[in-house]
C-alpha cells in the first residue's frame, strides 16, 4: 500500500464499492430478492405479533443448553437448504453441460457453487448439527442442570451463527471463494485469487472457529466434571464417551485451523511468504497443516453419530448394548489413530513409498475399530426384539450404507490404487457416502429419536419414513454413478464434459439428487404435520421409546433444571437400572436450584465480531480497527456483569413437579 | 421394509453395470496402471469377504428379530461374549495385516519415482536401458511437453513409443495440477519450484485422454490434451517431422506460454533452449531473476561461512547439502 492509499474513503471502505454487488447475475438477484422478501415478511410477523421481546429473552440471551441446542439444530437445517441448493445447482450443471452447451454456470459462479457447498455442508450444517445434538442430549445424559460454562455456550453459538452469516454475505455483496473447501494456496494465495472471496471464507471460519473451540472446551469440561454421582466413566452413555471424544478431538485440532487460515491471510493480507511458491514459502505446508486438522474433523464428525446409533439400535432392540467397553475402546482408539492418517489425502503429492505405506497403513487400521463398532450394533440386534421406528430405520440404513463407503475408504488407503482414483469422482461419491450415509443418516436418527423430548411430542411417523426412503433410496441413485464413473477416469469439480456418452449417468445423478430433495422435502412435511398434530403425537412419559439413558427420566421438555434432584447412577444404562428397581420419583422435599442467567452479551459480542470479519474482508481498515476495539470493550464490560445467577425457588420447582405429576397420573 | 434378499441384489447391482462400460481406471493400456487396477480389485475382493457377510448378517437379524416375530429368542440382558469380541476384532484385523503387507510391498513396487523393471508381466527390463526423459509443465491452463534428448516441445500434445519405459518430470507455474493419463499411470501432482516424477510405460497403440486431475481455476475443465501411444518408428518419424519446425522455445517463449490461456491449441516447438525446465522449475525464466536453487545454495554458503567464522560444529551444513545444489544459470 503506498501513501496515496491512505485517504479516509479507502481506510473506511477498502475495497468496497457498488461493483461488488453482482446485479449483473441473475441467479444471484434472483435468490436475493427471495430471501428479501421472506426476511421482510419474517421481520413484520415477528413485529405483527409482538414476538421480538420475547424472541430476545428467551431464545438469542438464553443461556439454557437445551434451548441452545435447538437454536444449533435450526442453524443447521436452514444452512442445509442453502448447502443442498448448491449441490442441485452443481447436478443441473454437471447434468447439461456437454459438447457446445456450456450449461447455465460459467466457471466463475460454479466454482463458488462448489467451494460454498462443501465449506457450508461442513461447518455449518454438519458442525452445527452434530454441536446442537450434544449440547441438548449431554448434559440430560449425566444428570447435569447444564453444561460448565453457560455463558460460553451462548456465544459459541452466536460466533458459529454470525460465521455463517458472513458465508451468506458474499452471495449477495462480493463473491465466495473459487478454490475448493480447503482453499490450498498457491490457488487461494493473493496472486491466484485477488478478490475477496478467499477472505470471506477466512474469516467465516475463522469467526465460527472461535464458537466450535470454545464450544469443545465448554463440552469436555461438562462431560468431565459435572457428571451425576456414580457415573464413573466406564458407566457413562455411549453417546457422551462419543461426545467427550470428539470435543478432545475439537480442542485439540480446531486451533491448528486457526493458525493455519492465520498463516494464509499474512500470506494474502501482509505478503508474508508461508505459503507462496517465492521466498522460501511451501504450499505443501498447508496441505499438512490443513489436513492435519482436516482428518480429524471427519471423525469430530461421525464419532458423535456413532454414539447415536449406539443409543437407538440399544433402545429399539430393547436389549443392553453389546460389548459397551469395546465400544468404548474402540471410540478411543479411533480418536487417537485419526490423527495418525492424514496424509492419505494427498499420497499423490510426490511423498516417498516408505511414508506413503505408513500413511496407508494407519489408515486401514482404523478400519479394525469401526468394523468392531459395526458388529457390536449387530450384535445388539441379535436376540433382541427389534421396533422398527423411524430413528431404528435410518440405523439400519446407516449400517448398510456405511459398510460399502468403508470398504471404499480403505480401497483408497492402498497408495497405489489411491494413485488411480484420487481427485476422481469415485472418491466424491466415498466422502459422501460415509457423510451422508454416516454423519446425515445419523443425525436424521438422532433428530427423530430426541425430538420428543425437546418438544414434547413425537414426530409423524408416516413422513419420517418417506423422508427415510427418499434420501437412501436418492443417494444411491445419485452417487452409484459417481463411483463408476471413478473408474471411468472422470475427476471432480468439472465445469463441462466434452464425452457425451458420460451424460447420462450425470442426468441419473441429477435425478438422485432430486430424490434427496424430496427426503429433505417430506422432512420440512414431518415437523410442519406433527406440528399440527402436536397433541396427538403428546409425549407424557417423559420416556416415549422406553429409553435406557438418563435424558428420558424426566419431563418431555425437561424442565429449566433439568432434574429436581440430581440422579444417582449405578449402571451404564443408568435410566432402565432405575426403572428395573421400581425407581420412584421424589415428589417433596425440593429446595431452592442455583440457575445461571441470560445475558446478551454472547450476541454483542459475536455481532462485533461478525462486523471485524467483514471489515477485514473487505481490507475495510478503519472500522475492522473500531469493531475489534467495540469487542474488546464489550468482553471487558461482561466481565463486571455479577448478576449472572438467580435461584428457581423451590415452590416453583414444587409447582412444575406437581404438573408433570398430574400429567403422568392423567394418562396411566 | 423391501425384503432384505431385494436389497441386497440392489446393492451388487453396480457391479454389472461396471462391466458393461468403458472403465479405463480398470481396463488400462500401460503396464503401472493395470497393476494399480489389480491392487484395487484384489483390495475390494479382501474386504468383500467382511463386508458380504456382514451386511447379510445386518438384513437377517433386522428381519428375524423384529418385534412381530415372538418365536425368536429375546435375551435382553445378554452384552457380552468373549468369544466374539475375538472375532469382532480378530477377524478384520487379520483382512488388515494381509491388506497391509500388500500395501507395504506394492507401495514400494508402484512408487513412481521407481525406474520400471519391467515392460510388463512377461517382460522384464534389461539393465542399462534408459527410459526416455519427458519434462512435463502445467501452465494455466495448458500442458507443455519437453523432450530434452530430442531438443523439442509442444503444448497440450504428447506422444511416446509403446513398450519404451519413459520418466516423466513435472512441475508447474503457477498453482497445482496433477498430471493424469488414466491408461498409462496414476496420477503425480504437479506442484510450482517442486520436481515430482512418474515412471511408466505404454503397451498399446493408441490415442488416450490425459487431463489436469486437480482442480486449478477457471481453466480446469479445458486443461486436456490427447496422449498418443505410438510404434518406436512412428514415434521416430514425429520427432523428425516435429524437429522441422521452426518455432524456438526459449524464455521468451516460456513466459508468453506462461500466460492463462483457455483451450489453448496444439503447439510444436523444433528447438528447444537446453535448460528450460530447471529455469521453470527454479522460477527465474524472467532475464535477471535470481533461481530458487541459486538462492538457497548462496543461503547455504553464507550460513555455513558465518558458522566457520563462530567456530560452530561442522554439522550445522553438511557439504553435500550445497553439492546438490547446484546453480543452473549463470550469474
Amino acid at each position: 500500500m503506498t501513501m496515496s492509499d491512505l485517504n479516509l474513503t479507502n481506510l473506511i471502505f477498502g475495497r468496497l464499492s457498488l461493483d461488488a454487488i453482482p446485479y449483473h447475475e441473475p441467479i444471484l438477484i434472483g435468490t436475493f430478492a427471495g430471501v428479501a422478501l421472506g426476511g421482510i415478511a419474517f421481520l413484520a410477523a415477528m413485529f405483527y405479533f409482538r414476538l421480538w421481546g420475547p424472541f430476545w429473552r428467551n431464545w438469542v440471551t438464553s443461556i439454557d443448553h437445551k434451548k441452545i441446542g435447538i437454536m444449533y439444530m435450526v442453524l443447521g437445517i436452514i444452512m442445509l437448504l442453502r448447502g443442498f441448493a448448491d449441490a442441485l445447482m452443481m447436478r443441473a450443471q454437471q447434468a447439461m453441460a456437454f459438447g457446445d452447451n456450456p450449461g447455465f454456470l460459467p466457471p466463475h459462479h460454479f466454482d463458488q457453487v462448489f467451494t460454498a457447498h462443501g465449506t457450508i455442508m461442513i461447518f455449518f450444517v454438519a458442525m452445527p448439527l452434530v454441536t446442537g445434538l450434544m449440547n441438548y442430549v449431554v448434559p440430560l445424559q449425566i444428570g447435569a442442570r447444564d453444561v460448565s460454562f453457560p455463558f460460553l455456550n451462548n456465544f459459541s453459538f452466536w460466533m458459529t451463527t454470525f460465521g455463517a452469516m458472513l458465508t451468506m454475505a458474499s452471495l449477495f455483496i462480493g463473491e465466495f471463494g473459487k478454490t475448493g473447501w480447503l482453499a490450498f494456496p498457491p490457488l487461494s494465495g493473493i496472486a491466484a485469487s485477488p478478490d475477496v472471496g478467499v477472505d470471506y471464507y477466512i474469516w467465516s471460519l475463522q469467526v465460527a472457529g472461535v464458537g466450535t473451540t470454545l464450544s469443545g472446551v465448554n463440552l469436555l469440561a461438562t462431560i468431565i466434571k459435572m457428571r451425576a454421582p456414580g457415573m464413573s466413566m466406564m458407566k457413562m452413555p455411549v453417546f457422551t464417551w462419543t461426545a467427550l471424544c470428539t470435543n478432545a478431538l475439537i480442542v485439540a485440532t480446531f486451533p491448528i485451523l486457526t493458525i493455519t487460515l492465520a498463516m494464509l491471510s499474512l500470506d494474502r493480507i501482509a505478503g508474508f511468504n508461508f505459503f507462496t511458491n517465492e521466498l522460501g514459502g511451501n504450499p505443501m505446508l498447508y496441505v499438512n497443516l490443513i489436513w492435519i486438522w482436516g482428518h480429524p474433523e471427519v471423525y469430530i464428525l461421525i464419532l458423535p453419530v456413532f454414539g447415536v446409533f449406539s443409543e437407538i439400535v440399544s433402545t429399539f432392540s430393547g436389549k443392553r448394548l453389546f460389548g459397551y467397553t469395546s465400544m468404548v475402546y474402540a471410540t478411543v482408539v479411533i480418536t487417537v489413530l485419526s490423527y495418525l492418517v492424514w496424509l492419505h489425502h494427498f499420497f499423490t503429492m510426490g511423498s516417498g513409498a516408505s511414508v506413503n505405506s505408513f500413511f496407508g497403513i494407519t489408515t486401514m487400521i482404523i478400519s479394525i475399530p469401526t468394523g468392531a463398532k459395526i458388529f457390536n450394533w449387530l450384535f445388539t440386534m441379535y436376540k433382541g426384539r427389534i421396533r422398527f421406528t423411524v430413528p431404528m430405520m435410518w440405523t439400519v440404513g446407516f449400517m448398510l450404507t456405511f459398510v460399502i463407503g468403508g470398504m471404499t475408504g480403505v480401497m483408497l488407503a492402498v497408495p497405489p490404487a489411491d494413485f488411480v482414483l484420487h481427485n476422481s469422482l469415485f472418491l466424491i461419491a466415498h466422502f459422501h457416502n460415509v457423510i451422508i450415509g454416516g454423519v446425515v443418516f445419523g443425525l436424521f436418527a438422532g433428530i427423530n429419536y430426541w425430538f420428543p423430548k425437546a418438544f414434547g411430542y413425537t414426530l409423524n411417523e408416516f413422513w419420517g419414513k418417506v423422508s427415510f426412503w427418499c434420501w437412501l433410496v436418492g443417494f444411491w441413485v445419485a452417487f452409484t454413478p459417481l463411483y463408476i464413473m471413478g473408474f471411468m477416469g472422470v475427476t471432480r469439480r468439472m465445469n463441462h464434459f466434452d464425452d457425451p456418452s458420460l451424460q447420462i449417468y450425470f442426468i441419473v445423478a441429477a435425478l438422485g439428487a432430486l430424490i434427496i430433495a424430496a427426503g429433505i422435502g417430506a422432512f420440512l412435511v414431518q415437523l410442519f404435520v406433527s406440528f399440527m398434530n402436536r397433541d396427538k403425537l403428546r409425549d407424557v412419559t417423559g420416556d416415549p421409546w422406553n429409553g435406557r439413558t438418563l435424558e428420558w427420566a424426566t419431563s418431555s421438555p425437561p424442565p429449566d433444571y433439568n432434574f429436581a434432584f440430581t440422579p444417582v447412577v449405578h449402571d451404564s444404562d443408568s435410566w432402565s437400572d432405575m426403572k428395573a428397581n421400581q425407581y420412584q420419583r421424589p415428589l417433596k422435599g425440593f429446595v431452592d436450584i442455583h440457575m445461571p442467567k441470560n445475558t446478551g452479551a454472547g450476541f454483542i459480542i459475536s455481532a462485533l465480531a461478525f462486523a471485524f470479519g467483514f471489515a477485514m474482508v473487505w481490507s475495510m481498515w478503519l472500522p475492522a480497527a473500531l469493531s475489534f476495539a467495540a469487542m474488546l470493550v464489550a468482553i471487558i464490560v461482561h466481565t463486571f456483569n455479577y448478576k449472572r445467577d438467580f435461584y428457581i425457588k423451590a415452590d416453583e420447582v414444587n409447582r412444575t413437579e406437581e404438573a408433570h405429576t398430574r400429567l403422568l397420573e392423567s394418562h396411566v | 421394509m423391501i425384503p432384505p434378499i431385494v436389497r441386497r441384489g440392489l446393492l451388487l447391482a453396480p457391479l454389472l453395470w461396471l462391466a458393461g462400460c468403458d472403465t479405463v481406471v480398470l481396463n488400462p493400456s500401460g503396464d503401472i496402471a493395470a497393476q494399480q487396477a489389480h491392487l484395487v480389485v484384489v483390495s475390494t475382493l479382501l474386504m468383500l469377504l467382511i463386508i458380504v457377510p456382514v451386511m447379510f448378517l445386518i438384513c437377517l437379524f433386522a428381519w428375524r428379530y423384529r418385534k412381530s416375530n415372538t418365536s425368536a429368542e429375546y435375551k435382553p440382558d445378554w452384552d457380552h461374549s468373549t468369544k466374539l469380541e475375538l472375532l469382532i476384532w480378530g477377524a478384520p484385523l487379520l483382512i488388515i495385516i494381509v491388506l497391509g503387507l500388500i500395501t507395504w510391498i506394492y507401495t514400494h513396487l508402484l512408487d513412481p519415482y521407481r525406474p520400471l523393471s519391467r515392460l510388463d508381466e512377461n517382460r522384464p527390463i534389461a539393465a542399462g536401458v534408459k527410459p526416455l526423459e519427458v519434462q512435463v509443465v502445467a501452465m494455466d491452463w495448458k500442458w507443455v511437453f519437453i523432450y530434452p534428448e530430442q531438443g523439442i516441445a509442444t503444448v497440450n500434445e504428447l506422444v511416446t513409443p509403446i513398450d519404451v519405459p519413459v520418466r516423466f518430470h513435472m512441475t508447474s507455474t503457477s498453482v497445482m495440477n496433477a498430471f493424469y493419463i488414466p491408461a498409462l499411470a496414476g496420477m503425480v501432482y504437479t506442484m510450482p519450484s517442486m520436481d515430482t516424477q512418474l515412471n511408466a510405460v505404454m503397451n498399446k497403440v493408441g490415442v488416450y485422454d490425459g487431463f489436469s486431475a486437480n482442480y486449478s481455476g477457471a481453466g480446469f475443465s479445458d486443461m486436456r490434451f490427447k496422449y498418443h501411444g505410438v510404434s518406436q518408428a512412428d514415434f521416430d518419424a514425429w520427432v523428425a517431422k516435429t524437429k522441422s519446425s521452426t518455432t524456438v522455445l526459449n524464455r521468451t517463449e516460456a513466459l508468453a506460454l506462461e500466460k492463462p490461456t483457455i483451450k489453448h491449441p496444439i503447439m510444436h516447438y523444433g528447438t528447444v533452449d537446453n535448460g528450460i525446465y530447471d529455469l521453470i522449475l527454479n522460477r527465474c525464466v524472467a532475464e535477471g531473476s535470481v533461481c530458487i536453487n541459486t538462492q538457497m545454495h548462496q543461503d547455504a554458503t553464507r550460513i555455513k561461512a558465518a558458522a566457520a567464522a563462530k567456530n560452530l560444529p561442522k554439522d550445522v551444513c553438511e557439504p553435500a547439502v550445497a553439492a546438490t545444489a547446484q546453480p543452473t544459470r549463470k550469474e
